[in-house]
């Protein structure tokens, strides 16, 4: 510890602090525009200059390292003249037309200026003039605003990863701008619009549509990746208008993923579906409520009556609340229907039964930035999973050793330690391979699972060696863990994965855990959306199609392993009820009621996050239309079927239900499976691999239309390594129909992609134009279009 | 060029070689034979055969009292010993980004006896145990560089750089990097930067470049003359190199004179040597004008009027006594034709050229000085400037990651504190108290090139 003595105050700081850092324990505010507690420090904006006994000239607060015994004054007269010579240099080309700049109100520039600046400018010359660049759909800029603090500079590099944009030139013809001709495209990008201290970069979406102080600022949580950042929506006449990070160090930090931001434009969307309607001879009507609740009903009670509940299915969206994912349950196991799931990409259940409590991350999202060996088995890590990606490229930087076995090579801009990429059906015997590796390091013998698959001494082209690299640095490490990305929970040897991660975890007395997939991808097996006894899982209730379907917030040609399958199960179905805030075409050709619910901004709710943590929000406005929280829609439905437990007065009787009251985190987590085969299948001829593609997860993000224009929305393309297009004598831009057996079929442009194993064609999923190529993992046929 | 009495034969005896008048046919005199001739390398086998310590080194260049030839006048010995000791990987930098307006001395050093820089580097990485070094040579002498290249092959060849350099078992390998001609670049942390591909702009301190320097490693950065000084000082020993100058500014330094005197150029003359004596070297005063001011350091350094140069000593001391900086020792010898708001004007419009636009002081504050000197000078000047200038310059000196904000203001602080009126004078009646016509007498430009016109 550090003593120092601050505006007369005395102090004690840890060893290594800064001057600001000190202020800020002590409460005080030095004025700053450069300095951000998670980016490096820059010194360049000069405004927190302080004074310091015995130096000649005032230090900025940001860089000056705290010694024994210093003195610091920060609001001396020596101080003060400082920063308002700073603030008069700032102001001297900076546009003070406040009223017209979409940062008024909410501008650091702005509200310092009334502490430090004068109240006329001594500066009579021409002001510069800077031009404005594209940075892309998402971020505005109006760069005669522009400060040079540099911090949107160093974000790009620091904790996006790749620095997207720099300042050129020199002395006041300085500016901020992207790569010549290129536009900022990293998944993080729109936290550089909370960084700006001044209205240089703006929200595109949200520019010159309010006023900050006309916005209610509500809390809430991001209902897209497991990770749940929190979130401060903002709200005008009910409308949600923006949305900022709410600061939660122990979840998303001050960040925000571009997905957690702009998808409330999706709230607004002219998809929005704001009138219950039922299909009465092929044609679409608007009805009231108690109309369509008992032509719902109705329908239920005579699937039940003709054909037995069983024939029921119940297909829940992972991004639904607790609440809803467990009134959704209740009711259909009311019915006497054990057909429910929410786990809609999964493809392998053969773990259902044979696990201990609900897969969850294994630890807490904080501890990752601990780890300091890590093993990430299949994951689209940096657009599944941007702020834990964040965490973990923060976490290499401080020499975590991280390695990825992976079926893409996508830059994760982060430094691996050793990476393998092999064909979807060679995963699992690459993870075998790193847990043989890892026993023998060890001396240890191998599970006896594990023993009799390994003993052909097969081995996955090359990758003996990967997995010795990798196994030798997980055994060097203190603190390890292995996390399961969506891709390998989506897989058709999920299971073995699981049982593999875990055997790994033992011989490595480490954790291991799942990144989970959706908002509630922990919460729907807290609130039992998974089947019982002899109920169906998803996969099941499409490959067996139902008479009737209730679809919760779920769009299963996009959202299913299987989109054809799902679509076709849809279709021959005599009955789907749609419980969903949107209408898509989709729906309006299968479904026979739509039921309109209120995405998350407009309910209350609960999302248990891939850490188990629970994280209840209300609603932050009301309703469109005639929509309502899915809760009471379901609450009202239970009663209309006469099923008991129903009576809820609040979601928050229903949380409490469910957890037993408001516990911080959920219980009953635990990855451990017992009694799973592993299976290590054979190589395919052409594997299919299928990623999610960031802004088509889910249907909210889906309608976003900013997010949509975004580089990572680009239309899904056949992706190929240059062996497999010499293979197929198919060439970059060429079309192809590229078929899965007899079934399904998709036509689609070619595209070089070295990252693509050999032998294997990436076709990402959850999008129009490849749903009805249906599953996920398959093998593939390709001719030319 | 112009070297009347070369003192240091291993820094300036080559330079004569083509005689009083300089060729370029005759211009050999750098080549590592000539230099071996005038006793080059001399130095580096003696340290390394009679095997001395890199602390004994050090102490010998301590004992010289050479202060660092870039500007700051830093005792060189000192900055050696900064160095961590234990560091497995070190480098050591010569600053060859010669920019200030005025300075040519490192410029003909590198034309005339690159082998003196090798060598100095060389013993300098023996003294502080660097593995690596680079010379940074500023983007406007690309012959140079070249040049450079070509002695650093030579020295290679023979057995001066490389591995067991020798044959005593020390490892030394030297590259050359060409810089693009950024006044900044010259600020040693902003040179680092540049080398490792960066934007060419200052790093804050602490830490110093001794502890994070290049690549983030221990890193000695000195100026060309520096090190090119160091082969003589183990030739004469620190305790001689010491007495050639006057205590505390030791050794002999190179002036590089320009402005209205008869014969611009380099001279080498020891440390205290009168200006008056130098103002005869360098041939008098052009047309036997009267002597005006004298910028006796470098852009940078305050203006000194005729009567208080006229008693000051080239060195360290006596010119900082004076109100000024002897900086790089480029003296700028101005006459009575010269407007002095229009050399201020000139100056300013450097520094805000130059400023990298990092910090805010001087990313907008040099912008702004000009912009007022520039009005001033047009004819356009308010009253109130005067002040303004002065309380501006007192919000950016200081202020700064580095000392370029303090050098755009200490001219400006010169010349307001030494020809106040004739910047009233020139506000008050819209025009220059020298009359056009006389400042065209003055100027080379004129005379020469626009003939009577």
């Amino acid at each position: 510890m550090l003593e120092l003595e601050l505006d007369g105050k005395a102090l004690q700081v840890p060893d290594g602090s800064t001057v600001i850092e000190a202020a800020h324990q002590a409460g005080v505010y030095i004025p700053h525009f450069c300095y951000h507690k998670k980016l490096s420090i820059a010194a360049n904006c000069r405004m927190c200059l302080v004074e310091v006994e015995k130096a000649p000239k005032p230090l900025p607060a940001c860089a000056t390292p705290v010694t024994n015994g210093m003195k610091v004054f920060t609001h001396s007269d020596l101080a003060v003249k400082a920063q308002k010579g700073v603030m008069e240099f700032l102001l001297i080309n900076h546009p003070l037309d406040c009223p017209i700049c979409d940062q008024g109100g909410e501008c650091q520039l702005q509200d310092l200026a009334v502490g430090y600046g004068d109240g006329a400018s001594r500066y009579q010359e021409d002001k510069r003039v800077v031009s404005n660049k594209d940075l892309g759909p998402l971020v505005s800029t109006d760069l005669t605003r522009c400060i040079n603090c540099t911090r949107c500079v160093r974000f790009t590099q620091e904790i996006a990863g790749l620095m997207e944009l720099g300042q050129a030139f020199r002395g006041d013809r300085a500016e901020i701008m992207p790569f010549v001709e290129k536009t900022v495209d990293s998944e993080l990008s729109g936290n550089i619009i909370d960084l700006c201290p001044v209205g240089a970069l703006t929200s595109k979406p949200f520019r010159f549509s309010a006023r900050t102080w006309e916005l209610a600022r509500r809390k809430s949580v991001s209902p897209h990746d497991g990770l749940g950042s929190n979130l401060i929506v903002q709200v005008k006449h009910d409308r949600v208008m923006r949305v900022l990070p709410l600061e939660n160090e122990q979840v998303n930090e001050c960040w925000l993923s571009d997905k957690d931001r702009f998808s409330y434009e999706a709230l607004n969307s002219a998809e929005r579906l704001t009138r219950p309607m039922v299909k009465q001879d092929g044609k679409w009507q608007d009805v009231d409520w108690n109309v369509a609740l008992d032509y719902a009903a109705h329908a239920l009670r005579d699937v039940t009556k003709n054909h037995g509940a069983t024939a029921i299915g119940a297909l829940l969206s992972p991004h639904a609340t607790l609440e809803e994912l467990a009134l959704a349950g209740k009711l259909m196991r009311g019915l006497g229907s054990e057909n429910i799931d929410c786990r809609l990409r999964q493809s392998d259940f053969t773990a259902d039964g044979k696990r201990r409590g609900a897969p969850w991350l294994g630890m807490n999202v904080a501890e990752i930035g601990e780890l300091d060996r890590v093993l990430v088995v299949g994951s689209f890590l940096r657009k599944d999973h941007p702020l834990i990606a964040q965490r973990l490229r923060q976490a290499a930087k401080k020499g975590t050793q991280i390695s990825v076995i992976h079926s893409a090579d996508d830059d994760l801009l982060i430094k691996l330690f050793a990476k393998g990429v092999v064909a979807p059906s060679q995963l699992p015997l690459l993870l075998a391979e790193v847990v043989k590796a890892v026993a023998e390091a060890k001396g240890a013998a191998i599970d006896a699972s594990l023993q009799i698959v390994m003993r052909s001494g097969i081995q996955t082209d090359g990758a003996g060696a990967t997995a010795k690299q990798i196994a030798a640095s997980l055994v060097s490490g203190g603190n390890a863990a292995i996390l399961l990305g969506n891709f390998a929970q989506q897989h058709p040897q999920a299971a073995t994965l699981n049982a593999l991660a875990q055997q790994l975890a033992e011989l490595l007395g480490c954790k291991f855990g799942y990144l989970g997939e959706a908002a509630n991808s922990v919460g729907g097996y807290v609130a039992s959306a998974v089947p019982g006894g002899e109920g169906l899982n998803a996969a099941a209730m499409l490959a067996d199609p139902r008479k009737a379907y209730l679809l919760l917030g779920a769009e299963p040609e996009l959202d299913c392993a299987d989109g054809a399958a799902a679509l076709a199960a849809m279709r021959q179905a005599s009955s789907v009820i749609v419980l969903s805030p949107f209408k898509s075409m989709a729906a309006l050709d299968y479904a026979d009621v739509l039921l309109p619910v209120s995405p998350f901004s407009e309910t209350s709710g609960t999302f248990v996050n891939t850490e188990g943590r629970v994280q209840s929000f209300y609603a932050v406005a009301k309703p469109q239309g005639e929509a309502r929280p899915a809760w009471k829609v379901l609450r009202v439905l239970g009663n209309l079927l006469e099923i008991d437990g129903f009576g809820y007065d609040s979601s928050e009787q229903v949380r409490d239900d469910v957890l037993g009251g408001k516990p911080d985190f959920a219980s009953g987590l635990d990855n451990g499976v017992d009694g799973v085969a592993i299976e290590l299948p054979a190589a395919g001829a052409m594997e299919r691999i299928a990623d999610v593609p960031i802004h088509f997860a889910d249907a909210l993000v889906r309608r976003a239309p900013s997010l949509q224009a975004t580089a990572d929305a680009v239309a899904p393309a056949a992706r190929m390594n240059a062996a497999t297009l010499a293979k197929l004598a198919v060439a970059t831009g060429d079309k192809v129909a590229v078929k899965v057996g007899a079934g399904g079929t998709a036509t689609l442009a070619v595209q070089l992609d070295s990252g693509v194993p050999d032998g294997c064609i990436r076709i990402a999923a959850a999008h129009a134009t490849t749903a009805g190529l249906g599953p996920m993992f398959a093998n593939l046929t390709v001719e030319r279009a | 060029m112009a070297l009347l009495e070369a003192i240091n034969p291993l820094l300036s005896a080559g330079w004569q070689k083509g005689g009083h008048e300089w060729r370029l046919e005759n211009d050999n005199g750098w080549r590592l034979k000539d230099y071996e001739a005038r006793g080059g390398y001399q130095s580096l086998k003696k340290i390394l055969e009679t095997k001395m310590s890199s602390d004994e080194v050090i102490a010998e260049v301590k004992k010289s009292v050479l202060r660092g030839r870039g500007g700051a006048g830093f005792p060189t010995g000192l900055k050696w010993s900064f160095m961590p000791k234990a560091a497995p990987e070190k480098y050591i930098v010569c600053n060859t980004d010669e920019g200030e307006p005025g300075t040519f001395k490192d410029r003909d050093i590198q034309r005339f006896d690159p082998h003196a820089i090798i060598e100095g580097m060389i013993i300098a990485a023996y003294a502080v145990g660097a593995g690596r070094g680079y010379n940074y040579i500023h983007g406007e002498i690309y012959e140079l560089y070249q040049r450079f290249e070509d002695a650093l092959d030579e020295a290679r060849a023979a057995g001066f750089l490389g591995q067991n350099i020798l044959g005593a078992g020390f490892n030394f390998e030297l590259f050359a990097h060409q810089g693009w001609g950024a006044y900044i670049c010259g600020e040693e942390s902003a040179l680092l930067e540049s080398i490792e591909g960066k934007k060419g702009q200052p790093r804050f301190k602490p830490p110093f470049p001794a502890n994070v320097g290049l690549y983030g490693k221990p890193t000695t950065i000195n100026n060309t003359e520096s090190f090119a000084s160091i082969p003589f000082i183990f030739r004469i020993g620190g305790e001689g190199f010491l007495n050639l100058g006057k205590p505390n500014n030791g050794g002999t330094k190179l002036y590089s004179v320009s402005g209205h005197v008869n014969r611009p150029g380099n001279y080498e003359v020891p440390m205290g040597t009168p200006f008056a004596k130098l103002l005869e070297m360098a041939g008098g005063m052009r047309g036997g004008r009267k002597l005006k001011a004298v910028i006796p350091g470098g852009s940078s350094a305050p203006v000194l009027p005729a009567d208080i140069m006229m008693d000051c000593t080239m060195d360290y001391d006596s010119i900082a006594k004076a109100g000024s900086m002897l900086g790089s020792g480029a003296v700028i010898v101005m006459d009575e034709t010269t407007c002095v708001v229009k050399a201020l004007e000139r100056l300013s419009y450097f520094y805000y050229e130059e400023s990298c636009g990092q910090c805010t002081p001087c990313r907008e504050g040099t912008g702004w000085l000009y912009k007022i000197i520039h009005r001033i000078e047009h004819g356009q000047g308010r009253p109130e400037d005067l002040d303004l200038l002065l309380t501006l310059g007192g919000n950016i000196a200081g202020r700064t990651i580095c000392a370029l904000g303090d050098a755009a203001v200490l001219p400006i602080q010169g010349f307001l504190r030494h020809f106040r009126s004739e910047f009233e004078y020139h506000i008050e009646n819209k025009k220059c108290l020298v009359p056009p016509d006389v400042q065209r007498a003055g100027s080379t430009f004129f005379t020469r090139n626009m003939g009577q016109a």
